[in-house]
């Protein structure tokens, strides 16, 4: 139900719904907003790039109320605003979908929606024409979801879709949606941009804060980039490029391809025959596995997240229980169902492992970077003295480990959680490469990582490999796997349906990923 | 036996209602996000200040608003440690129970001289039952004559009140903003901050509901129960409301049956003192005494359906830095 654009919405248009003028914001030592301006042009879809740490979140919040800017001034329609807390935000008409949602999970979304503006003290009263206006709601911006179903029970595509007419629902004209494509499947967020576009064609303003260049592309009619707190340019989306883009947020111009010489395999050190794994829920999600890895080279496992690759990783590092499957590490053989090895075993056999994901296996957030470390080879002598460790010791060496790798801020008695993830992934990095493996297995080396950062651990990877090192990398970023790996094998239902060369053709891998047989290896 | 089961159920009533009044407080307090294991020493300071109120004045009512204005003190200091200061809530509650038992103790032998009792009540100072209308006439009716003027007769006001509140508790959770916003800050605080509501000031709001019903629940103990205060009289009532919670899990409905549950248990308990039971011989109390936990424990074990508590509660709110 898409209204054509009228003249007195184009009028309006000259007005920009929001303008900020030298926001500066200073958490203790960390500047994290330096001297922003912004201007948002009302009726568009502005987008917000810049590296996880940039201070876009930051920024946003501010506008949110939900810290309030050091010096600066916000103009809300034109009208000089203050905005101390998220009650004056929304009255001014700025609503915000947050990364993580602000939702009651065991609440209908009925009762979510109207938290906060309920309309009156007695709830049924004001429930019933919440109800009304939902429906209303639905139809105008095609938002449609279940009113009394269960947070808890819906889909995150939809819990997000509650939190856009939450927004609506205090009559935002303003939408912030913070990382919205973080949590969704590519499905699901197609169905976001469209909405995002319906709620543009409504005259409303879309401000979209994200790293991920493609969606700028996709959906923005202006793109602000920030960098280490700077809001470095604004362009017209139509009138720059991906790469213009990704120049700007880091600063220097990206290498988007790996730079690497053809890969001098040698001998097996990895090899793996017949692994069935079956996982808590009784279903088989590995199938009848074998391959190996040689020295020197990278082996990457391409596939649609869910596809077994999780399981197979697992069970490779001995977390994870196998159901029939041998394994050769440098020669030794390993019976994985009759005689498997634990985690640390596995370790002591030289094989490294950065696990896909790194708050849950990779780190324990709230260590100091110095503990995190040595997570999992702690009982490595070298870190101790007689029966203590030598924090003194492990500190001196962790110092060395983030010069290396370049992990900011230098800091080893920093918790971990407060690293972006990027550094954080560096640290896990540091951890499994600085114990020379033999081989090392990496989960999603990249996920949720900045694009310099991506750049840093491609080029690590790339070295250890050249090191004579054997390297199986999982990922399901298709353009990761083509730019790192030197083979292709292609997992799909727990099966490796097939192997290819790195230069292999996008649209055939694809195939071999949607599980599209028919095809001779 | 009819008799014998109306007097069991009448004393089932008078047993429950100070575990229902705690149960109720614990109810607002922990939908709001806040742990109390202070409801013990709330009820015993209140139980003492109604008490002392009460023989001082004469008057049931200012000792009362005595009793109340206690916990309601104490509660205030759970909320200072636990909501503003973002303390650990359980060691709040812990500090409260001690401070209460030493306070209660110590206060009542400085100013009564009888080893921390308060003296009798002066008429007036304590709660008398109350007898409905033709509950004389209708004694002489069978059953329901019996039920009428000896089970829902003759209570006292805060008896009443106590039933009462848990319709009262159902409506404000379920029906009103209030109770709406109070479930949603134990649940979520982010999401309730995030929509513009103050987290503190609608924990604060639950923590004092808490005081006024740990107020009543003291109160009765010594004014309305008994006449007068006794050291230590909560008797662990305080915990067996907190089992009762968790047993109810956290509904108000619910907490009524659990609450009259093990009001039976101790009822049961006080009339088989002594007696021999045919084939299985006497019965120590301690074991009905122990009932109300084993049966929570069992609960909790997940043999009876789940236990889950309001996914906040225990955990401070801090606006993050995101």
């Amino acid at each position: 139900m898409n209204k054509p654009i009228t003249t007195q919405e184009l009028e309006t248009t000259a007005q920009p719904a929001i303008e900020l003028r030298k926001i500066n914001k200073r958490f203790g030592p960390v500047h994290a907003n330096k001297d922003i301006d912004l201007l948002v042009k009302k009726g568009s879809i502005h987008g917000i790039i810049g590296e996880n740490g940039a201070g876009k979140s930051t920024l946003m919040s501010i506008l949110y109320g939900f810290y309030t800017a050091d010096e600066g001034d916000i103009l809300v329609d034109g009208k000089k605003v203050a905005i101390p807390d998220s009650k004056t935000a929304i009255s001014l008409g700025i609503g915000m979908v947050h990364q993580h949602f602000m939702l009651v999970d065991n609440f209908s979304v009925l009762e979510n929606v109207v938290l906060g503006a309920e309309g009156g003290a007695n709830l049924s009263v004001g429930l019933a024409s919440a109800r009304a206006e939902l429906k209303r709601l639905e139809d105008e911006y095609e938002l449609k979801v279940d009113p009394d179903a269960l947070i808890e029970e819906l889909p995150v595509g939809l819990q997000q879709r509650v939190e856009i007419l939450k927004a609506l629902f205090r009559g935002a004209e303003i939408l912030i949606l913070d990382e919205p494509t973080g949590v969704l499947t590519p499905a699901e967020a197609d169905h976001l941009f469209k909405i995002l576009e319906v709620l543009k064609n409504q005259g409303k303003t879309v401000l979209l804060i994200t790293h991920k260049l493609r969606e700028i592309m996709a959906i923005t009619d202006t793109v602000s980039v920030m960098r280490r707190g700077e809001m470095v340019a604004t362009r017209q989306t139509s009138e720059t490029s991906m790469s213009e883009l990704a120049e700007l947020m880091v600063g220097r111009s990206v290498l988007l391809n790996v730079d690497k010489t053809p890969a001098t395999p040698t001998n097996k050190v990895l090899e793996i025959s017949n692994l069935n794994v079956t996982d808590s829920r009784g279903v088989r999600v590995v199938k009848d596995v074998s391959f190996n890895v040689r020295a020197g080279e990278i082996v990457g496992i391409a596939g649609v997240s869910g596809n077994g690759q999780s399981e197979l990783l697992e069970t490779i590092a001995g977390i994870r229980h196998a159901d029939t499957g041998t394994l050769w590490i440098d020669g030794e053989e390993i019976d994985l169902a009759k005689n498997p090895l634990d985690p640390a075993q596995m370790r002591q056999r030289s094989l490294g492992h950065v696990p896909e994901d790194r708050h849950r296996m990779g780190l324990v957030t709230k260590f100091a970077e110095y503990e995190n470390s040595i997570l999992g080879y702690h009982n490595d002598p070298i870190y101790s003295r007689g029966l203590l460790l030598d924090i003194a010791k492990i500190k001196e060496l962790a110092s060395g480990e983030i010069e290396k790798y370049d992990i900011r801020p230098p800091n080893p008695l920093l918790k971990t959680a407060n690293f972006s993830g990027g550094n954080q992934q560096k640290i896990v990095l540091a951890r499994e490469i600085e114990r020379d493996p033999t081989v090392l297995l990496v989960g999603q080396p990249t996920r949720g990582v900045d694009i310099g950062a991506i750049e840093f651990i491609h080029k690590r990877i790339v070295e250890l490999r050249d090191a004579g090192k054997g390297i199986l990398l999982v990922s399901v970023e298709l353009d990761e796997i083509r730019s790192l790996a030197d083979r292709i094998l292609v997992m799909f239902d727990g099966k490796i349906v097939g192997e290819r060369t790195a230069d292999a053709d996008e649209g055939e891998l694809g195939l071999l990923m949607a599980g599209v047989e028919g095809e001779t290896k | 036996m009819f008799e014998t089961l109306i007097l069991i159920l009448d004393s089932t009533v008078r047993l429950s209602t100070p575990l229902l009044l705690a149960c109720l407080a614990g109810l607002y307090s922990e939908r709001s996000g806040v742990v109390d294991i202070g409801l013990e020493g709330k009820m015993l300071g209140a139980a003492f200040g109604a008490g002392a109120v009460g023989y001082i004045t004469g008057s049931a009512w200012l000792g009362l608003l005595a009793g109340i204005g206690v916990a309601c003190v104490l509660a205030l200091i759970h909320g200072f440690a636990s909501i503003t200061n973002r303390g650990n809530q359980i060691v709040s509650g812990v500090a409260i129970n001690f401070l209460a038992i030493g306070l209660t103790g110590l206060l009542g032998q400085t100013w009564f001289q009888q080893g921390g009792r308060t003296p009798a009540l002066p008429d007036g100072g304590r709660f008398e039952n109350i007898n409905l209308p033709l509950a004389e006439t209708l004694s002489g009716v069978p059953v329901i004559g019996q039920i009428y003027s000896e089970l829902l007769s003759g209570h006292n006001i805060i008896v009443y009140m106590a039933f009462a509140a848990v319709p009262l508790t159902w409506w404000v959770l379920f029906r009103t903003r209030f109770g709406l916003r109070l479930r949603a800050v134990g649940e979520n605080p982010a999401a309730v901050d995030t929509a513009g509501i103050d987290v503190i000031w609608l924990r604060y709001r639950a923590v004092l509901i808490c005081g006024i019903l740990c107020g009543l629940a003291g109160a009765y103990l010594s004014i309305a129960q008994s006449s007068g205060f006794i050291k230590e009289m909560t008797a662990g009532k305080g915990f067996i409301a907190l089992a009762a919670l968790i047993f109810a899990k956290w509904r108000p409905g619910n907490a009524m049956f659990a609450c009259l549950l093990f009001g039976f248990l101790d009822a049961v308990a006080i009339r088989l003192q002594g007696q021999e039971i045919p084939g299985i011989g006497e019965v120590p109390v301690q074991f009905f005494q122990a009932l109300p936990y084993i049966l929570t424990v069992i609960l909790l074990a997940g043999f009876i359906g789940k236990a889950i508590p309001p996914k906040a509660s225990g955990i401070p709110y801090l606006k993050e830095r995101t």
